[in-house]
């Protein structure tokens, strides 16, 4: 199984300036561990606390996780996954 | 490092932070990949409509992303307005900073310096704020 992720520039740093890699798993939760299994450090980037970070948005083909399962969200082949900082300040 | 910008994206920018009062106002300036020049203003919603908040709604943002790839852009300028307080980069600003190559824009419609309004230019990398020089071009 083969998910497509999409980096932003802040996180390529992690992966030698890729803008897309691939990764695998069931849940949300299990592409974030492959990732970092693959690109060690950019987990910690995305996940605070066991919780997606408030900085960060996740989307899942054209959704935001948030108003999936978050971290939960079951996956399937073939679906993309898109990484964006959040624009946003006070 | 100076941000250049033309005087018409100046104006609308502040133009639109004083239409949106007293909620403060965001949006971006797009341009080719690489050249670091500001060329197509897209204003955004402020999705918190708040007087000391911005964001980009989550679904808006995917958009601005999509686009700006398919048309071979990046983001040249992130923009927003302090609706009360000086054109400088809030602790806010600073944690949620997350493009290192922007030209992250503040400006200010506070009382106590109307009718001027400040227009600044940061830098935010790594919770470093860089404050440079802005050429605007007539």
């Amino acid at each position: 199984m083969s998910i497509e992720v999409r980096i932003p520039t802040i996180l390529r740093p992690y992966t030698k300036d890729q803008k897309t890699i691939e990764a695998s798993g069931a849940t949300l939760a299990a592409v974030i561990s492959d990732i970092d299994s693959q690109y060690v450090g950019l987990a910690e980037r995305l996940l605070e606390d066991g919780a997606l970070r408030r900085f960060i948005n996740v989307y899942i083909n054209d959704e935001d996780v948030r108003f999936l399962g978050g971290l939960e969200t079951q996956i399937k082949d073939g679906d993309s996954i898109t990484i964006l900082p959040a624009v946003a300040g006070g | 490092m100076t941000l250049e910008i033309s005087r018409i994206f100046v104006d609308a920018i502040l133009e639109q932070s004083r239409a949106e009062y007293p909620d403060e106002c965001c949006g971006v300036i797009l341009g080719p990949v690489g050249a670091d020049t500001a060329v197509r203003h897209k204003p955004m919603v402020n999705a918190a409509h708040s007087p000391t908040f911005y964001e980009f709604d989550p679904k808006d943002l995917l958009s601005l992303y999509r686009e700006v790839d398919d048309a071979d852009e990046e983001i040249v300028v992130i923009y927003h307005s302090h609706t009360e307080t000086e054109a400088y980069p809030s602790r806010t600003d600073i944690a949620y900073a997350g493009e290192p190559g922007a030209h992250y824009v503040l400006v200010s419609t506070r009382k106590e310096i109307a009718p001027a309004t400040e227009f600044r230019s940061y830098r935010i990398i790594d919770g470093i704020v860089t404050e440079e020089p802005v050429t605007i071009l007539d």
